[in-house]
């Protein structure tokens, strides 16, 4: 059994920055506190592949890992209620949780190392970095946490940080408004979590994930119902709904392309890394229950599989570059979700990870282009792949593996994905196979925009090493990262899968993908009217969809006509005159019966003696005629 | 010689009582009433003597109550008499009524 005593570091070090940078940094490191951040998540992120490293390949038997039961590798009794509940902080060491720190730390460490030169110059240089470390810590807790309540904390503490980078440009009213908007999106949907995890420890009288899901699996448990549906499949369907939030799932993804108001570092690193996985990630924790309950599971593959096609459909039409991003990692996220609703547990893991390294990416090099257009808009762009050759070949790398092009990472994950969904249900196989070509289509609309499009000139404008450093690296992710043999490595039960064929299968979605980048190509490739004329053609659906079906529209006329009118004005009304009337009444005969009682207190020596006289000659008659 | 039956003392200590008492409420003269809470201890004065005697004769605890009482009346006559010196370089009077500033 090798000592796992060290992860207790790979939080906790991020954790140090936020609190070193936090307080000390504006005044005391400024410039410097970058390179502090980064140091510290290098030493985090080095830890953590050391651990994966140890992990897969150092016992060499991870199926035995498995079901050794001996998951939990740091435990630290916290609140002890009584000695059939207590809440303890413990790191969980299994595949996923394994993978997952692996894949946050490192893309944390190259964000950090991207920002040191992106970021070079704001006022605020320190309290980003602090808030990065916030954010690096809570991801981590919230990957390695061992019960569900302890999940629940780091799951509020990154929405917190989330928060609090999405706002990170306070002085921006729309910023603001994003970072407000995602906060009480999230927070809705995490009072479905909260009340999933309440009904689901409530069924299984404990809050470690090990026992939670022995307990709930096992037959004897008592089978309660509430209107016709167990409990335990409404708390999974809750705590699904936590999960949807959190990943931007239909219909609570609103939140995510407005969130792409912070810094586009940031976006790369929350908004399309590793907190918006977290849903997935909660899903994949918690497999072996939602496995066992088929309706839940379809609700997860349909929501998955709809937003897959929506966030699709929504960024063909969109113009700001970060737009069509965040639309995408909702799309691909959409992807992972109906993978773990097809069964295909280790097909959605393998596209988290894959994932990670591509979208990372590509948010990176919109950061880039960004800074050198000074503008989101890429209608406003074109003919850049002179002007910025490294950035050209990364994004054009990162696209070809999110469209699924075979041998980038992307089209082993989306392959397995596919196959899982074709052997689950042939509806959902369809749209996503409709889908990956959708993908093609808007990514390379992307490329085609932002790179070819207008005649290229210009000399080549260089980049800092401290922002070419990751995206080299990321583009090697993006590349090899496929050929990881995760299905030996990673699997719900410990069964070993076997290897996925890529034959007869990959045939449709790789030729969609050439068609979609193909159409593209056509329609992008050089400066034309054809978009346009292609826009005009579909009209009605274009508008639809360029207004992003108009579902911030609805939500805004349910929230402010609907709610507002028929529960927040009642409400209003009785907490002004219901509840304020009651404290104020109570206040009002208070101060009127002072008013009444202060002529008592009158300063005159002998009125004081005469009540104390009379005070005392009571008591005597008390005592001695009644009392006895 | 009879003895003075125990009610009878009882009666001037009870008397004596609440002449103090009049005093204390009625005179608005700091001095006069120093002299009401005088003759209030004295009555209580009293009262221990005759009980000590008449209750219980060969025990002591009594007298030396009273003892008690008359050498911490004197201390408070002291301090009182302070604060009435006091009262009337701040006032100018030492009438109670005067000195009323501590209400509402």
């Amino acid at each position: 059994m090798p000592n796992y005593a060290y992860i207790a570091l790979i939080p906790l070090l991020p954790l140090a920055g936020f609190v070193v940078l936090g307080l000390f940094g504006r005044k005391y490191f400024r410039s410097f506190s970058g390179v502090i951040g980064t140091g510290l998540v290098l030493v985090s992120t080095g830890l953590a592949l050391w651990l994966a490293y140890q992990f897969f390949f150092g016992t060499g038997d991870t199926a035995l890992a498995f079901r050794s039961h001996s998951l939990i590798m740091l435990k630290a009794g916290w609140l002890p209620f009584s000695p059939h509940l207590s809440i303890d902080l413990s790191a969980i060491v299994d595949p996923i949780s394994v993978m997952m720190i692996a894949v946050v730390s490192f893309i944390s460490l190259m964000v950090h190392m991207f920002s040191l030169g992106y970021m070079k110059g704001e006022e605020r240089f320190a309290t980003y970095y602090s808030f990065l470390g916030l954010f690096t810590f809570s991801m981590l807790g919230l990957v390695l946490s061992g019960n569900l309540f302890e999940t629940y904390i780091f799951w509020e503490l990154v929405g917190c940080s989330s928060y609090l980078l999405i706002g990170y440009y306070y002085d921006r009213p729309t910023a603001v408004a994003a970072a407000k908007k995602a906060f009480i999106v999230t927070r809705f949907a995490d009072l479905g979590f909260l009340v999933g995890i309440l009904i689901l420890s409530f069924q299984a009288r404990t809050l470690d994930f090990q026992t939670l899901i022995e307990r709930l699996l096992d037959p004897r448990l008592p089978h309660a119902t509430f209107l016709g549906v167990s409990l335990v499949s409404w708390g999974l369907a809750l705590v699904f709904v936590g999960g949807a939030g959190k990943s931007a799932m239909f219909p609570l993804h609103i939140w995510l392309p407005d969130a792409m108001e912070g810094p586009t570092p940031v976006s790369a690193l929350i908004h399309a890394a590793t907190m918006v996985v977290a849903g997935v990630y909660l899903v994949a924790r918690l497999f072996l229950l939602y496995g066992s309950d088929p309706g839940v599971l379809q609700i997860v593959l349909y929501v998955g599989v709809f937003s897959a096609l929506l966030a699709a459909v929504i960024a063909c039409t969109q113009t700001d570059i970060k737009r069509v991003l965040a639309y995408s990692t909702m799309s691909q996220i959409g992807y992972m979700m109906f993978a773990l609703g097809a069964y295909g547990y280790t097909a959605s893991m393998f596209h988290l990870f894959t994932h990670a390294f591509f979208k990372a990416l590509l948010f990176l090099c919109a950061g880039v282009i960004i800074h050198q257009v000074h503008s989101n808009d890429m209608k406003g762009m074109g003919g850049l792949r002179k002007v910025m050759p490294l950035t050209h070949v990364c994004f054009l790398v990162a696209c070809l593996a999110i469209s699924g092009i075979p041998p980038f990472s992307g089209f082993f994950s989306k392959e397995e994905i596919l196959l899982a969904a074709w052997h689950a249900n042939k509806l959902v196989y369809g749209i996503g196979l409709f889908t990956s070509g959708l993908t093609a289509f808007y990514m390379f609309r992307l490329y085609f925009s932002i790179f070819w499009n207008k005649p290229s000139e210009g000399h080549p404008h260089k980049t800092p090493l401290v922002e070419s450093i990751p995206l080299v690296v990321l583009a090697l992710g993006a590349l090899f990262a496929g050929f990881v043999p995760f299905s030996r490595l990673m699997n719900p039960d410990g069964a070993p899968e076997t290897g996925s064929v890529f034959g007869t299968m990959s045939i449709a979605p790789v030729a969609l993908a050439l068609l979609g980048i193909g159409i593209a190509a056509y329609l992008y490739g050089k400066e034309n009217d054809r978009p346009a004329k292609v826009a005009a053609a579909i009209g009605g659906l274009y508008r639809f969809a360029y207004h992003k079906f108009y579902i911030d529209e609805i939500y805004s006329f349910v929230t402010k006509k609907i709610i507002f009118n028929l529960i927040g004005r009642p409400a209003a009304w009785i907490d002004r005159n219901i509840v304020d009337g009651l404290m104020n009444g109570l206040a009002a005969v208070t101060a009127w019966v002072s008013v009444k009682v202060k002529g008592i207190q009158s300063g005159k020596v002998q009125d004081y003696a005469l009540y104390f006289f009379t005070g005392i000659a009571g008591l005597a008659i008390f005592f001695i005629y009644i009392y006895t | 010689m009879s003895q003075v039956p125990l009610n009878h003392i009882l009666i001037v200590s009870t008397a004596l009582f609440f002449i103090g008492m009049y005093g204390l409420f009625t005179r608005r003269n700091m001095i006069t009433m120093l002299m009401s809470v005088e003759l209030i201890l004295n009555s209580v004065n009293i009262n221990f003597v005759a009980f000590n005697k008449y209750l219980y004769p060969g025990r002591l605890e009594g007298v030396f109550f009273t003892l008690f009482i008359i050498a911490i009346a004197a201390a408070e006559a002291a301090v009182a008499i302070a604060i009435i010196i006091n009262l009337y370089r701040n006032f100018r009077s030492i009438d109670v009524e005067d000195a009323d500033e501590m209400k509402f």
